[in-house]
């Protein structure tokens, strides 16, 4: 099956933020009750991604050689080739589709984070439900998984004005994104380029910025963790024997809760 | 707009002052977009702040609020010395050659003022007498012209002297804009004077929210008509209108002066019988000479056969407004807080948040005795009465909270900036016992009919006799009908050939008559509701039709719904040819005169007489509307026949650059209560050395009563704020994310500072001018609240429209 892709090109984004709104619309997330958001100073909110809030735009000020720029950066789970959240996720909530996609099913889901510390991106968050339990869940996008088994497109594509957003096979929209950035070179933007061919195994989550992927916050080179590969290959394996043990085996559970709390405060 | 929302894909420049399209109609990018890649169109953006438009931008250009008119002037100055105008449009399309009355004088000659001014009580403000704002004309009745534009006095002569005072220089000054920037965006702009080239602009309510508002909308007029990209695909003075349908409800008539179609509301006195009315309201020439066929249609649609040739159609029972009349915004609640109304009826209206002073405007609430507001949730207008510090108890207003449905819950039409009037289905029921606002009505209108004609009053007949038969449940369908027009009788061509039989819904309001035979609510609607193919052949009422037929592919799409007036896309199009009726270029081919047909063909609806041959009389002037069939660089508004250059009411400015007059001298001054805490107070630059302006983001809608109450939106955008540059943040002190106090003459209000190099300070005359900005969206109702922005702004509006000045006006900020 062909790999899927969404192509963001953020030299048409207005930050209008109906992909925003379209994904909490068509995902049933919830908004201002949950994320209680205040004015920070900036445009900007919420303020990170949560389970509640899967796609957002991050809001840059910059000063190019070639003028001041408002930058633009729709963010959201990038859909790794080589995803790390898969092969660290314990109970195989996480899956990569044969199309590439990245989903999760809740259900599965144990709440352990692994998923999140892995992210070369950081994408992944989790929400406790209960402090006494600790039940947290890990959510993100899934390019609207229901949509997209259907052959419809994400709800942020479908809803974008500036028709900024594009969905199809991966390897029409690397053309797509290279065509455009030869065009936007001829129109003098020196730093356009295409984010995400062919790191961490191509992303699901293509690019095309017209300044450097640092400018506007997101990593230049970014890697598949190595540690996930020894969590994968050694201490999972191990962690399944010593689940024998009961005792140990309720100390690893509540160590999981305290951990989640704490990321909780932190955020 | 003069062009479609498509038609932007047409432009190679497109020009935007005014507006912040990007945010407040997202749609208009799909578009700019689309010319930007196809054809390489170039985005230029004039604005105060950096927006989100001005992201997209090609060209971005910083203005002072209320200096619209020194950029403007100082381009059409470009556009006269560097010999770049559309040189053959101009001529035989504008009335630039036309010869004025020798006693016209301009600002140039009069400090400022033009001839005839008159001022009563030497305040500085007052009226024109125009009589001197004319034409000179020849023994026929027709104006004089001089075709080599050489005359003194030819309007080409008088607007090129007046500009010449608007040198890059001193519009540099006056505007805070650096003149390479201002030249390079006239030289851009320029380039669409080329035949094979056109423009847009696109504006809101940046241009007309000011005293000069509807100045600055005849500038953007007057360069069009200079480029010739009037008319043409791609070109047009474009208004982005700020509601889904705020189009469609000026159509019908809810401007104070008007009744629907754009007709003059009759004034006592002035017009005492419908043949007064006609007599003075019918001009002899141009289209407007079939006034009367539209205003006595409009009163059979209303009391069908009530009205009759014997009772002036009953003229008698339309309630008549005093001359001169001023019932727009302000006025209503200037009499609104002096006790002069009892009762308000608001729908889908928030003033206690958009208002204008709206500290006072909510004072005038509670001197009503009654209010009903049909709405979708608990406004701060429904709960102005529990605002923070007042108390109940002492408000007597009695409050009527009618819930009304939403635009999704309800079937009807409604109408884009693009004229295109688009039926849509119900796709919900509404919550609980909503109602839609027009079964509201309807409700309300039975209910009164069976009052009065139980107990009849003195003058019952108006209302009892009103033609209101929707049914009990309102059918939508009937009231399009009669928005459409129909035949109350068989209608026949002179030679007796029968054009439309009783009951038919009219295919055209070129088949309304005088005499009482047609019925129709809006004549510039008529055949929007007349069966009409789709394209496929399928026929059904224009207005739902949805065929994506596009001959042409300049995206008329003719069969796609109904655009007023005659399903006509582009207006005044008989432009896009040249006078022999050619088009100007292959590229912008729209229509054009067929020989071998003997008529005017294309892909668009022609806007001019389909069988009027270039050669025929009147065959070269496209602007049928017009009197003089000619577009109007010179033409009279209640300030001048030619935009000046005034400052705000509350300006940084100390003297206005171009005359000894700071500021409009023909807007109305209200001086109600100054000097109390609340009043008409206007601020000064000792107090108040800020420029502030208002705005809307696009996350939240108008007054915020459809956005505010959601949880997503509210989300996104949770507080109201202030933007400033940093320059003005380290001035005072301010950090980002601060609560700052924001004060004017009219209240004080705190919000959080959004400090920006969005904003920069502007360099107005080597003096630095700070301007901040603040949405205008937030209220103490609602998910996440905030103060209310128009507590700041100022009674005082535009000369003509009486629109106010939400867009510039005097503020301090200091650290809350």
């Amino acid at each position: 099956m062909a790999r899927k892709a969404m192509l963001i090109d953020e030299s048409k984004c207005t930050a209008c933020r109906g992909c925003q709104v379209a994904c909490k619309q068509w995902n049933e997330l919830t908004g201002w009750e949950y994320s209680k958001t205040v004015n920070t100073g900036s445009y900007e909110n919420p303020p990170r991604l949560t389970p509640q809030t899967w796609t957002r735009i991050k809001f840059t000020e910059y000063d190019s050689r070639q003028g001041f720029r408002w930058l633009f950066l729709k963010e959201g789970c990038m859909h790794c080739g080589e995803a790390a959240c898969v092969d660290v996720c314990p109970t195989k909530a996480l899956k990569k589709q044969a199309d590439g996609r990245v989903t999760v099913e809740p259900d599965l889901c144990n709440g352990c984070g692994y998923c999140s510390q892995f992210c070369p991106f950081g994408i992944p968050k989790l929400e406790v439900a209960s402090v006494i339990t600790g039940q947290a869940k890990a959510s993100k996008c899934t390019f609207c998984q229901d949509r997209t088994d259907n052959g419809l497109s994400p709800s942020c594509v479908k809803t974008c004005p500036a028709q900024a957003l594009f969905w199809g096979d991966r390897d029409k929209m690397i053309a797509a994104g290279k065509k455009r950035v030869e065009t936007l070179k001829t129109r003098g933007f020196a730093a356009v380029n295409l984010y995400g061919e062919e790191v961490v195994g191509g992303l699901g989550r293509l690019y095309v910025l017209i300044e450097k992927p640092e400018t506007y916050g997101l990593p230049a080179d970014p890697q598949y963790p190595a540690m996930a590969m020894m969590w994968q290959n050694v201490i999972q394996p191990l962690g399944k024997i010593a689940i024998g043990g009961t005792v140990l085996g309720t100390f690893v559970a509540w160590l999981i809760i305290r951990r989640n709390i704490k990321m909780e405060e932190v955020e | 707009m003069t062009n479609t929302w498509v038609d932007l894909k047409n432009a190679d420049v497109i020009l935007v002052d005014g507006s912040n399209c990007a945010e407040n109609h997202p749609a208009s990018m799909t578009w700019i977009n689309k010319a930007k890649d196809d054809r390489g169109a170039k985005l230029i953006v004039v604005d105060p702040r950096f927006t989100r438009t001005a992201s997209q931008a090609d060209l971005y250009v910083a203005i002072r609020s209320g200096t619209d008119i020194p950029f403007f002037g100082g381009m059409i100055k470009y556009l006269i010395d560097k010999q770049l105008i559309q040189k053959e449009y101009v001529l035989h399309y504008t009335n630039a050659a036309n010869v004025i009355d020798p006693g016209f004088k301009g600002p140039a000659d009069l400090d400022g003022l033009f001839s005839g001014f008159v001022d009563d009580d030497g305040d500085g403000f007052g009226k024109y007498d125009q009589s001197t704002w004319k034409y000179q004309l020849d023994d026929k009745g027709n104006p004089l012209r001089d075709e080599t534009l050489k005359n003194p006095l030819c309007v080409f002569q008088v607007m090129k002297r007046h500009y010449a005072r608007y040198t890059l220089k001193t519009v540099s000054g006056i505007t805070g804009c650096p003149p390479d920037k201002l030249e390079a965006a006239y030289k851009l702009f320029a380039s669409t004077g080329a035949r094979n080239k056109s423009g847009t602009i696109l504006y809101a309510m940046g241009q007309t929210q000011h005293t000069v508002g509807s100045q600055n909308v005849r500038c953007m007029a007057m360069i069009q008509l200079l480029l010739g990209n009037m008319g043409v695909p791609g070109g047009g003075v474009n208004a982005l209108r700020g509601e889904s349908n705020v189009q469609g409800s000026t159509d019908q008539g809810i401007l104070a002066h008007l009744v629907p179609g754009y007709i003059g509301i009759p004034r006592a006195g002035d017009h005492p019988t419908l043949a007064a009315y006609n007599e003075k309201e019918t001009p002899k020439t141009g289209y407007w000479s079939n006034k009367p066929k539209f205003m006595v249609s409009l009163l059979k649609a209303w009391w069908g056969d009530h009205a009759t040739a014997e009772n002036q159609f009953a003229y008698d029972y339309l309630p008549k407004v005093e001359s001169p009349a001023n019932h727009y915004w302000m006025s209503l609640f200037e009499d609104m807080y002096a006790g002069k109304i009892q009762g308000l009826w608001l729908m889908g209206q928030n003033p206690a948040v958009s208002g204008p002073n709206s500290r006072m405007e909510r004072e005038a609430l509670k001197k009503l005795k009654w209010m009903v507001v049909q709405e979708l949730f608990d406004t701060e207008t429904c709960s102005f009465w529990r605002a923070p510090g007042v108390k109940p108890a002492d408000v007597k207003t009695e409050v009527f909270i009618l819930p009304a449905a939403d635009a999704m819950e309800k079937e009807g039409s409604i109408v884009t900036s693009g004229r295109l009037i688009q039926w849509r289905s119900k796709v919900a029921d509404a919550p609980g016992m909503a109602l839609p606002d027009h079964q509201i009505l309807n409700l309300i209108y039975l209910k009164l009919k069976a009052l009065y004609a139980a107990a009849p009053g003195p003058f019952a007949d108006p209302i009892v006799h009103l033609n209101w038969d929707y049914g009990k449940e309102l059918s939508v369908e009937k009231v399009a009908q009669e928005l459409n027009g129909y035949a109350t009788a068989a209608i026949k061509d002179p030679q007796g050939n029968i054009l439309a039989s009783k009951g038919d819904t009219l295919k055209s309001f070129a088949l309304l008559q005088a005499d009482g035979t047609t019925a129709c609510g809006c004549w510039i609607y008529g055949g929007y509701f007349a069966p009409a193919d789709d394209g496929t052949g399928k026929m059904m009422p224009a207005t739902k039709r949805r065929g994506q037929k596009d001959p042409g592919g300049l995206g008329m799409y003719p069969f796609w719904a109904f655009a007023w007036p005659a399903n006509r896309r582009i207006i005044y199009n008989r432009c896009s040819a040249d006078p022999n009726g050619k088009p100007w270029s292959e590229d912008k081919k729209l229509i054009w005169w067929d020989e071998t047909q003997k008529k005017w063909v294309g892909y668009d609806v022609p806007d001019f007489a389909v069988t009027k041959a270039p050669s025929d009389p009147g065959g070269k002037d496209p602007f049928i509307m017009r009197v003089d069939g000619r577009g109007g660089l010179f033409a009279s508004l209640n300030e001048g026949p030619l935009p000046e250059h005034y400052e705000p009411l509350e300006t940084p400015v100390a003297k206005n650059p171009f005359s000894s007059r700071l500021h409009n001298p023909a807007i109305k001054i209200w001086k109600t209560d100054q000097g109390k805490s609340i009043g008409d107070n206007v601020g000064k630059t000792d107090k108040f050395p800020i420029v502030a302006t208002t705005y809307r983001v696009v996350e939240h809608w108008q007054a915020g009563g459809m956005s505010r109450w959601l949880d997503w939106l509210t989300e996104c955008q949770p507080e109201m704020f202030v933007e400033m540059s940093k320059e003005l943040a380290t001035e005072r002190g301010i950090g980002n994310g601060d609560r700052v106090r924001i004060s004017s003459a009219r209240g004080e209000i705190t919000a959080v500072a959004v400090v920006t190099a969005r904003f920069k300070p502007f360099n107005v005359e080597g003096k630095t001018v700070h301007q901040v900005g603040m949405p205008w969206h937030f209220g103490w109702g609602g998910l996440a609240t905030g103060d209310v922005a128009n507590d700041l702004t100022p009674h005082v509006g535009d000369a003509n429209t009486m629109i106010p000045e939400y867009k510039a006006f005097l503020v301090n900020i200091k650290k809350a």
